[in-house]
């Protein structure tokens, strides 16, 4: 057990637990994160994305310990802001949710895709969202709702 | 899109799915929990001698049969009570549930699950196809290890083969597949007011009502289940869940505690139903001028370890076993036959995608043999409206597949291309035709399901309905909103419709076989009629609306003859592949589709499901590898199990061509399953296109292709 500080959604919190213990399960059942989800728990589909000092990573895949002193962005952090709601509101209009397992991830991988590149093609979001699975949609109207948000969002990113 | 209906409005769930507010199973809080985990079989195939277990602390439980009430069954009802819930004596595949280990602290849960041993006396597996067919080890049911067979005849096919100047022959197998919806199996058993409660990721709430009930041993109204906001289904949330919700209910009933059940991944991939593996030999009779004078079929899908629903994926996949063609004469023939592998069971298209795989790969290479563009070919057999369908009834639908090979040929250029491939050695393009009948088979909907909807006036410009079908990623809760709402001249979002809770809505049917828009839809449609004409009797006025067959249509399940399904969907898939000749890799380079589901309820959502069913397809046709090595799946996690990504395949362009259903709401016939059916052979069909040689099986792997060039 130790006691570990960040920022998450720009607040501090401090949680005292075994810092191996997988940011996951700390978001989810210690912080009450929900919005981040389990896929497959290995670091395979993307569901579990969030932003640790702005770069987007698989919260399955981080031990506790490593997020100290750093910021962590959780999609209850990135529906709060401007961004996040041009995002969501675009992947509302596009159609680019059915079961929505994988669509917090996918805003997520979103968000980072158009921090770095505010203009991508189609082929540069395919490649930005690679690493995120989605069996419903066949990714075709989640690529367009990112299309979407990058339109609507001119002056945000 | 030329109906207002078609028009495309904003999902109800997009926004609190897209912001992580949508609850699932796992983020609900039910308070202070229990863990259940399942003691699985490690064998394939035994007799169980023995179960050692570790002292259990207070408060931890061991749960098996002994926990089943008095007047309870150690069976799950599903079609047959064949399916035990705790292995009693004998295991017939690799993960059958023996016990639940339950207790309040996760780790310790799993720590006296690793302290249990069972011992077991082997007996000799059999997990093929041919395997089970020989009874290798002995019969595991019956004497022939079938759990069901039957033959469908059309016209008179050993005369045809009689006459017959030439016999092209194929045998064409596919293999399992997982539904990997992303989010896995999961259910939480309460004890609410004296009620036994399930909160479950399903698609049939009364589904589970009923199997719980036989093993309790109590009515189905003393049990509840409440449907959660579901993360993909796909089938594997049809039955699967009775799987689960059983024993964690034998669990609940004794501990009187919450209870959650809740798969990882890596139990969720080699511990759940997947799709039937198909093998398929087609034989066709052809006159010495090349017309196809009769069709003999012989299809076996290994059903695994107990029934399930085998014998009606099996109906579905010999009823769809001449695909879209009108064939004088055929024999099709149908086995499921038992193996000691996981129980195969319900997946988009439950057997229809088998068949339509064995047909159309099998049309096109009997076109190859004749020197033929398969399109051309396949196109001279087209069924149309009141020819005779392989269950001896006359087509009802107006069948439209020339003008959507036109639009379909138009913004691929197939024809062209087929031709222009035909010398290049690093080109292919491939082509597949398909229907799929919407609803239940036969008189099912009339006899077995008998579905009732119901809606409420709510408020003054307000309405909710009542139905048992969920909302499991495919739009339903949207779609049904809009056909209500147009009947009640009221908006979309002024309709309730909340996750179905058993103990509130009638019994409207699963959520399966592509019935859920078109047949429910309908009811819905007809019950707003109704409430309308008595809205002005006020707030909590109710209309109620029960099944009727549409008129006109027969059909014997004794024989299996008459109409074997009212309506079907109608589709076209064209893939074009390149290949690198450094790698052997090939990239689809097009994919392009047309779709007959008579009227679009909402554009953008059907655009959803075709592009979604044809990529799994794509994946299911290239991809989606799942072998069986000692009785257990090989491929155990996402790193093994691989599923397309948003890199592997390109858009996919697609036309919707109307053509109104009489009995669908404002037209819609189903489309769920139909756009899974033909992406699998036009991928195949352009691999030959591409290499010139005949392939058969699926996967297509690149070792796969390697192996057909080097041939
Ligand atoms: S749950 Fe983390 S990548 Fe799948
Ligand atoms: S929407 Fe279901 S997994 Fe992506």
């Amino acid at each position: 057990m130790k006691e570990i500080t960040f920022t998450l959604n720009d607040e501090t919190v401090r949680v005292t637990e075994d810092p191996l213990k997988r940011l996951l399960d700390v978001l989810r059942e210690d912080l009450g994160m929900t919005g981040v989800k389990e896929g497959c728990g290995e670091g395979e589909c993307g569901a579990c994305s969030i932003l640790l000092d702005g770069k987007l990573v698989n919260a399955c895949m981080v031990p506790l310990g490593v997020v100290e002193g750093r910021e962590v962005v959780t999609p209850e952090g990135l529906r709060e802001t401007e961004k996040g709601k041009t995002l969501i509101e675009a992947f509302a209009d596009t159609g680019a949710v059915q079961c929505g397992f994988c669509t917090p991830g996918m805003v997520m991988a979103a968000e980072a895709l158009l921090e770095e590149n505010a203009d991508p093609s189609e082929e540069e979001i395919r490649q930005a969202l690679s690493g995120n699975l989605c069996r419903c949609t066949g990714y075709d109207l989640i690529i367009k709702g990112v299309r979407a948000a990058a339109e609507r969002g001119k002056e945000l990113w | 899109m030329s109906k207002q209906i078609s028009k495309a409005v904003r999902r109800v769930d997009a926004v609190d799915k897209a912001s992580g507010r949508a609850r699932y199973i796992a983020d609900h809080d039910f308070g202070e929990l229990l863990y259940a985990r399942i003691l699985r079989s490690e064998r394939p195939r035994a007799v169980i001698t023995g179960i050692s277990k570790p002292e259990f602390p207070e408060g931890y439980y061991y749960i098996d049969a002994r926990d089943i009430p008095e007047g309870g069954k150690n069976r799950i009802r599903i079609i047959k009570e064949d399916w035990p819930v705790f292995a009693e004596g004998e295991v017939r595949y690799i993960g059958e549930t023996i016990a639940l280990v339950v207790g309040p602290d996760r780790e310790k849960v799993l720590e006296l699950l690793s302290q249990i041993t069972v011992t077991y006396e082997d007996r000799e597996p059999a997990t093929t196809i041919e395997e089970g067919l020989a009874c290798k080890g002995g019969p595991i049911v019956g004497e022939d290890n079938l759990f069901g067979a039957y033959t469908l005849i059309k016209g008179d096919p050993d005369a045809a083969f009689k006459r017959a100047a030439r016999v092209v022959e194929g045998t064409y197998r596919t293999g399992f597949q997982e539904h990997l919806y992303m989010e896995t199996q999961g259910m939480v058993g309460t004890w609410e007011d004296g009620k036994l409660t399930l909160y479950a990721s399903a698609q049939c709430p009364f589904y589970i009502r009923k199997s719980v009930a036989g093993v309790l041993g109590v009515e189905e109204a003393e049990i509840r289940v409440r449907q959660v906001t579901t993360g993909g289904a796909f089938g594997g949330k049809e039955h699967f869940p009775d799987v689960i919700a059983t024993p964690l209910a034998v669990a609940v009933n004794k501990i009187h505690k919450p209870v959650q059940l809740i798969f990882d991944r890596d139990e969720d991939i080699p511990f759940t139903c997947k799709r039937h593996p198909s093998r398929i030999t087609i034989r066709t009779a052809l006159d010495a001028r090349g017309n196809i004078l009769g069709m003999d079929i012989d299809t076996v899908i290994n059903a695994g370890g107990y029934e399930s629903s085998s014998l009606i994926v099996l109906q579905r996949a010999i009823l769809h076993g001449l695909g879209v063609y009108n064939i004088p004469s055929a024999r099709v023939r149908g086995r499921a036959v038992a193996t000691n592998t996981f129980p195969s069971d319900a997946f988009r298209g439950f057997g229809a995608p088998q068949g339509l795989y064995a047909i159309e790969v099998h049309m096109s290479q009997v076109a190859r043999a004749l020197g033929e563009q398969p399109a051309a070919f396949k196109r001279r057999y087209f069924i149309r409206k009141g020819d005779m369908t392989v269950t001896n009834a006359t087509m009802k639908d107006n069948v439209i597949l020339e003008e959507m090979f036109k639009a379909v040929d138009e913004m691929s250029g197939y024809t062209e291309k087929a031709r222009a491939y035909e010398n290049d050695p690093l080109r292919g393009i491939g082509i597949a035709f398909v229907n799929h009948g919407c609803g239940f088979t036969g008189n099912g909907e009339q006899e077995i399901i008998k579905s009732v909807v119901r809606m409420k006036r709510t408020g003054p410009h307000q309405a909710a309905l009542y139905v048992s079908n969920v909302e499991m990623g495919q739009g339903l809760q949207t779609v049904l909103r809009k056909i209500a709402a147009k009947e009640l001249g009221l908006d979309y979002t002024d309709i309730a419709y909340d996750n179905p809770d058993t103990d509130i809505v009638p019994d409207s049917g699963p959520t399966v076989a592509s019935r859920s828009t078109m047949v429910v839809g309908y009811l819905i449609q007809e019950c707003a009629k109704k409430l309308k004409d008595r809205w002005d009797e006020g707030i909590g006025v109710e209309a109620e609306q029960h099944y009727r067959h549409p008129e006109g249509l027969t059909w014997d399940q004794e024989t299996f003859q008459g109409d074997a399904y009212p309506s079907y969907g109608w589709g076209i898939n064209v893939i074009e592949v390149a290949l690198d000749l450094v790698t052997y890799e090939v990239r689809t380079t097009g994919i392009w589709s047309a779709f007959d589901v008579g009227v679009p309820i909402d554009e953008t959502i059907m655009a959803g499901q075709v592009s979604g069913g044809i990529i799994q397809a794509v994946g299911y046709a290239a991809l989606e590898k799942c072998e069986v090595r000692d009785g257990m799946f090989y491929q155990r996690t996402m790193a093994d199990y691989t599923i397309p990504t948003a890199v592997d395949f390109p858009e996919v362009k697609n036309v919707f061509l109307e053509n109104p259903y009489p009995y669908g709401p404002s037209g819609a016939r189903g489309a769920g399953e139909l756009v899974f059916d033909a992406a699998a052979p036009a991928y195949v069909d352009a691999i030959q296109s591409l290499t010139g040689r005949n392939v058969y099986d699926l996967p297509v792997t690149p070792e796969t292709i390697m192996g057909v060039l080097k041939r």
